[in-house]
């Protein structure tokens, strides 16, 4: 059975909850892909998030969600305020057509000594998916928690990340997998039932080969409440 | 799937009511004990009532095609003249919360955000008029929870799958059995507000000036709320509809399905494509 919650809700900014509060959640995601501030943002819409973006505040929910605003954040409406009282430099491009969904965008941010390249998308009812990453084509909804690992293509990195989960009493619900063979790089997806302990995440990240280790927490009602 | 039919037998074998079922379902899925969902619903209730108290003071949305109306109607001399008291609230507050969504402010998706201002109209409109507490509307939004959820499930809340028959269709035939529940009427009469309610509604098309939530969205929000207090007054008299809920819900998606895409939240036909609708979207450039 869904979530009551998911039908008679989310609580979000208006007036769209895939042009709006979708937005918002990309902009959010892919600050956390980034893993540290933004300082600067190129966003690229295509499609329906290119046309009628705008009159859904598209543009706004999305530069909201980099600085790190969830979707029922009131200052979404002046985020572009916000971003300039914290420093976040932002261009939008017209990207036309693109062929995942009707309500995408690519944004590349760029922190200190990170940048990172992502395609999202709003698949409905403020639901996100990410599409690729670092042109890197992948599928992930971070619907549950996720745990993103950034890694070399190199034997035993899977086995190993599973089994610093599993010794930590996490239990992995889905694990994907997405590899580039031009680049050699790999991107590893555990999505568990259970939050990840920093100290999880930390051995993580200490692992051979890692480069980065991303963590998004569940969004489950419930758990926002507590 | 989960199905009026369902909820009702549960509700009189349990000797309870809609909400009582809905509230353990949720509560037995997601793992949490009834006193948590409770809770929760009560929070939702709060932001929504937060919605409409903002609404009614006024904005500017995004399009500027509304923003005032709320605030406008309530204050005018004639409101009511013809609704009475609950219907000039329901009307109200549908129209505030409505505009508050097309304001860029926070709002419920009940169950989608263009349709935001029907629960709540009808349920605080009513509380206004026999002094329901918080309590009760956070039953009479477990209710709804339930027929929206059966709506999902079995067919669409989404006017891009639908129509509008999907998204204030469905917020108007939950409004309307919550509403029945709160006044004491049986689950079978909730199902019945339920059939009728989506029985006025039927092939409502999505066709938005301009892609934007504000017209005819706005003022449909009053109109999804009223025809909730219509289908509640007479399923609450004992009249019930022929056709059952379940029927009903389906007869929704084959509606849907077999509406234009044209008609279902793309702009492209209807309303959207009236000269002064055309007139409208070339001059804000969208």
């Amino acid at each position: 059975m869904t979530n009551i919650f998911d039908i008679i809700g989310p609580a979000m900014i208006g007036p769209s909850s895939s042009h709006t509060a979708g937005a918002a959640r990309m902009g959010l995601i892919a600050r956390k892909l980034l893993g540290s501030v933004p300082q600067r943002a190129e966003i690229t819409l295509f499609d329906s998030f290119a046309q009628t973006g705008k009159g859904h505040g598209t543009d706004r929910a999305l530069v909201a969600g980099i600085l790190g605003f969830e979707p029922d954040d009131v200052r979404i409406r002046d985020s572009f305020k916000y971003a300039e009282e914290m420093g976040l430099d932002f261009i939008f491009i017209d990207g036309g057509t693109n062929d995942y969904h009707p309500n995408t965008a690519r944004i590349r941010l760029y922190g200190e000594h990170d940048t990172i390249d992502a395609i999202i998308a709003s698949v409905g009812g403020g639901m996100i998916r990410i599409m690729e990453i670092n042109n890197m084509p992948v599928s992930i909804n971070a619907e549950l928690c996720t745990t993103i690992i950034f890694s070399k293509d190199k034997k035993g990195t899977v086995a190993r990340a599973a089994t610093i989960l599993t010794d930590n009493d996490v239990n992995i619900a889905f694990m994907q997998l997405f590899r580039s063979e031009k680049t050699g790089d790999t991107i590893m997806v555990f999505e568990t039932d259970q939050t990840v302990p920093d100290t999880v995440l930390d051995i993580l990240k200490n692992t051979d080969y890692t480069s980065k280790v991303i963590y998004i927490n569940n969004t489950s009602s419930y758990k926002n409440e507590r | 799937m989960l199905t009026v039919k369902h909820l009702i037998d549960e509700a009189n074998k349990n000797k309870c009511k809609i909400s009582d079922i809905v509230c353990r379902l949720q509560s037995r899925e997601q793992q949490v004990d009834e006193y948590q969902t409770r809770k929760l619903m009560r929070s939702t209730l709060e932001t929504m009532r937060t919605s409409v108290k903002n609404g009614l003071k006024g904005g500017v949305s995004n399009g500027g095609l509304c923003g005032k109306l709320s605030k406008e109607y309530i204050k005018h001399g004639r409101s009511g003249i013809l609704l009475g008291k609950i219907g000039k609230d329901a009307i109200a507050y549908a129209l505030a919360a409505a505009e508050h969504n097309a304001c860029m402010g926070k709002i419920v998706a009940a169950p989608t955000a263009g349709s935001c201002g029907i629960l709540p109209a009808v349920l605080l409109a009513a509380q206004n008029e026999f002094e329901f507490t918080d309590e009760e509307l956070v039953s009479g939004l477990l209710n709804s929870a339930g027929i929206s959820l059966v709506v999902a499930e079995n067919a669409s809340i989404s006017g891009a799958k639908g129509g509008c028959q999907a998204e204030c269709g469905t917020a108007s035939a939950a409004a309307a059995s919550a509403l029945t529940e709160l006044m004491g009427g049986s689950p079978e009469m909730c199902a019945h507000a339920c059939a009728i309610a989506f029985k006025f509604i039927l092939g409502l098309t999505c066709d938005p000036v301009a892609g934007l939530v504000e017209v005819p969205c706005v003022k449909r929000n009053a109109s999804g709320a009223v025809n909730a207090l219509v289908a509640a007054e007479l399923a609450l008299c004992g009249i019930e509809s022929v056709i059952p809920a379940d029927e009903v819900i389906s007869a929704m998606k084959q509606t849907g399905e077999l509406m234009s895409i044209s008609l279902k939240e793309t702009s492209q036909a209807g309303l959207a494509v009236t000269p002064t609708a055309l007139e409208i979207t070339n001059r804000l450039g969208l």
